[in-house]
């Protein structure tokens, strides 16, 4: 047996509390990426066997089966336990992870990883649970029952930790004995042994989960669970808007302040220009948006975190059914809401492939961050900061608004497309319910820190080229005395052409220009509009004024709405194009898509304009 | 939708129909009514003939769909649509 480099993989079904156990064995030191050739996610990190040893921890995806896989991830699961998936050598050691206080359930398939006769450890996680629940475990019991080693672990108390690498390094270095010991039994005859076992490791059991059936009474309550879930909602996009403001308002005064002392420092030459206007006031505005974005994913990682999701899933699942679609498609779309790109990536739990194609092409329709900071700058300018009711600011009511809109939308576009291009037979809803869980901060923090590294990489590479490469067009050729810069240069003349297909939805110049390269990430509008303004203002006295109060001066109310109406529908991101193309292996549904798109906006901005230039707000 | 809902009784009383927080046996599934691959699921979650279940909760929209069912000391969602496959014996809690 070759001795390295060894690989384990942890096993088990969903909700076993797989993806905390591996975050609190391989710490930050976490590797994502694709499978080659499917779309599942394949997660890898060190982990240190007691000598000191690095090992491959692998977190493979939930599964209730090896036999019978009813799903892509279930799939990966099998073909990686069985060594026969691609790009993943067969782990050396499998770690079965068994939620503590579901054994019976969970036992069914740790048999079925213990038949393949492979060196093989158990972890009976969140014990702490099991125990708050009023169950007493015998691991010893198990461990004889299974005649694997059974080590109990709390994964966000750390504890059992130093105990499971130990016997992941026991049981790569035993010999296996007796390899094919373990007979090939039937499902019902694995759920009859399961049941045995489980009640052999359970020593004492008093009444089952109060605290859960308490929860779930209010939460999933008739009459009261939807309007929780609203208010949740509400509270979310509220939060969002009033909670970053100081944070946002540092991070824009601190790039403000960077870029009047280069002003200041450096001679003025059109280097110093391509500094301050193209870069530091480009990335500048895109960063400034990184509270907010963290602020919603904060709360969508927590509802998923303490098992609300499925229970928002379960509430919604008749609503969604009404389009065609299930609950199932209730938590990519809310995902999409942080960005759609995770979101349709997500949409692979969806087992119907009709009702996951519909979900992908809806998605965008969610408002994502990226679209938060076109919002807030537009509304920031355009609706005043007053009070509608205590507590509910006019502001974040029409942020509310435009989240709704966006949904409404993708509501009637899923019940057309159902009946049209992704005709088929009504999908199901079948779900686990996971325990309610508080979710620890270490494992928030670090969800966290991945997207707000995603969110930045994405503004210091493709935004930061983006902006400058728009500053070059911007500059070029250089104006004759007396002529507008920007109306002399290339993307004038670029914008000047787009313009005569979006005047008559009140869009003028400079959003045409800002169109382009919103084109690559839809937050690049703003940037956009910022270099535009900087570049435009040939009067030094104009610079440092905001670019709020810029907009508030050459857009009519008509224009920001239209504006506003454009970005609910507008597919503007290349990468969620380039998923999409990579999710449905084609190009047919994301051309269909950017079409579909393409024309929504067209229309809806039409109407907005329209409908406030005869209501006199033109 | 209410009307439809008769043709469970001939064949005994379905999950579908069970008052809220009963506890009931399955006694028999009617896997036809199911797609290949749901029927799966709910295996691989152990609803299956003989299997415990309790209606634990119901949906609140028009026809109360979807169902919480308990089965051990896990909740599993389903739709109305699979409950009325699954022939039930009510039982005391």
């Amino acid at each position: 047996m070759s001795r390295s480099p060894c690989t384990a993989a942890l096993v088990g079904n969903p909700n076993a509390g797989k993806s905390a156990l591996f975050n609190a064995l391989t710490g930050a030191r976490q590797k994502i990426a694709n499978y080659p050739g499917v779309t599942v996610e394949r997660k890898a990190g060190r982990m240190l066997l007691p000598n000191g040893e690095p090992v491959e921890l692998v977190d493979l995806p939930g599964s209730y089966g090896l036999h019978a896989t009813t799903s892509p991830d279930e799939e990966v699961t099998r073909r990686v336990v069985m060594g026969e998936q691609d790009g993943q050598n067969r782990p050396d050691v499998l770690v079965i992870v068994l939620d503590s206080s579901n054994l019976e359930q969970h036992l069914v398939f740790a048999q079925e990883v213990l038949e393949l006769g492979r060196p093989t450890v158990v972890a009976l996680n969140m014990v702490d649970l099991a125990e708050r629940d009023g169950l007493v475990l015998d691991a010893a019991a198990l461990s004889t029952a299974l005649g694997v080693p059974v080590i109990p672990t709390v994964a966000v108390r750390r504890r059992g930790l130093p105990e499971l690498a130990a016997a992941v390094s026991a049981a790569r270095d035993a010999v296996i004995e007796h390899p094919i010991a373990r007979p090939h039994v039937t499902l019902p005859e694995r759920r009859m042994l399961a049941h045995e076992m489980a009640h052999t490791a359970i020593l004492s059991e008093t009444a089952k989960h109060r605290i859960h059936a308490r929860m779930d009474e209010l939460l999933l309550h008739p009459w009261l669970g939807p309007p929780i879930l609203f208010a949740l909602l509400f509270v979310v996009f509220q939060a969002v808007f009033s909670w970053a403001t100081p944070f946002a308002d540092a991070i824009d005064a601190a790039f403000t302040g960077l870029g009047d002392w280069v002003r200041a420092e450096v001679p003025a030459s059109l280097a110093r220009d391509l500094l301050t206007d193209g870069v530091i006031s480009g990335v500048g505005s895109v960063v400034v948006f990184l509270p907010q974005i963290l602020i919603l994913f904060f709360f969508i990682l927590t509802m998923e975190a303490t098992g609300y999701m499925a229970r928002a899933a379960f509430l919604m699942d008749r609503l969604m059914a009404g389009v065609g679609l299930s609950g199932r498609s209730f938590i990519p779309l809310l995902s999409s809401f942080a960005c759609a790109v995770p979101g349709i990536m997500s949409t692979r739990s969806i087992t119907d492939p009709k009702d996951r194609l519909t979900t992908i092409l809806i998605a965008p329709l969610m408002t994502c961050s990226a679209r938060l900071p076109v919002y807030a700058v537009i509304i920031a300018a355009f609706i005043p900061n007053r009070q509608v009711l205590p507590g509910i600011g006019l502001q974040g009511l029409v942020l509310f608004a435009l989240y709704v809109a966006g949904v409404v939308g993708a509501m009637v576009v899923a019940l057309i497309l159902r009946r049209s291009v992704t005709k088929g037979a009504a999908s199901g809803f079948i779900m686990e319910l996971p325990k309610y869980q508080l979710p620890t901060v270490k494992d928030l923090a670090l969800g966290l820190f991945q997207r707000a590294w995603i969110f930045l990489r994405r503004a210091g590479t493709m935004i930061f080229t983006v902006t400058v490469a728009l500053w070059v067009l911007l500059n070029f050729p250089r104006a004759e005395a007396g002529q507008d810069q920007v109306n002399a240069s290339i993307a004038g003349h670029i914008a000047n052409g787009l313009a005569v297909v979006v005047e008559p939805i009140g869009f003028n110049r400079d959003i045409s220009l800002a169109l382009i390269p919103a084109m690559a990430a839809r937050e690049v509008a703003v940037s956009s509009l910022a270099t535009t303004y900087a570049v435009g203002n040939a009067d030094e006295a104009q610079q440092g004024v905001a670019l709020g109060d810029q907009l508030k001066a050459r857009w009519s109310l008509a224009t920001a709405l239209a504006f506003l109406a454009w970005f609910v529908f507008a597919p503007q991101c290349m990468s969620t194009i380039a998923v999409t193309r990579r999710e449905t292996n084609g190009w047919k549904w994301p051309g269909f898509m950017l079409a579909y798109l393409f024309g929504l906006a067209y229309v809806f901005a039409g109407l907005t304009y329209w409908t406030a230039v005869a209501l006199g707000l033109g | 939708m209410q009307l439809l809902r008769r043709c469970g009784s001939a064949k005994g009383v379905t999950l579908d129909q069970l008052p809220l927080g009963a506890s009931a046996r399955i006694a028999a599934v009617d896997w036809t009514l199911l797609v290949p691959e749901e029927a799966q699921r709910l295996r691989a979650l152990g609803i299956d003939e003989g299997a415990r279940v309790k209606l634990a909760y119901r949906g609140v929209f028009f026809g109360r769909d979807p169902l919480a069912v308990e089965i051990g000391r896990m909740t599993v969602a389903l739709r109305r649509a699979h409950a009325r496959a699954m022939t039930v014996e009510q039982q005391e809690a």
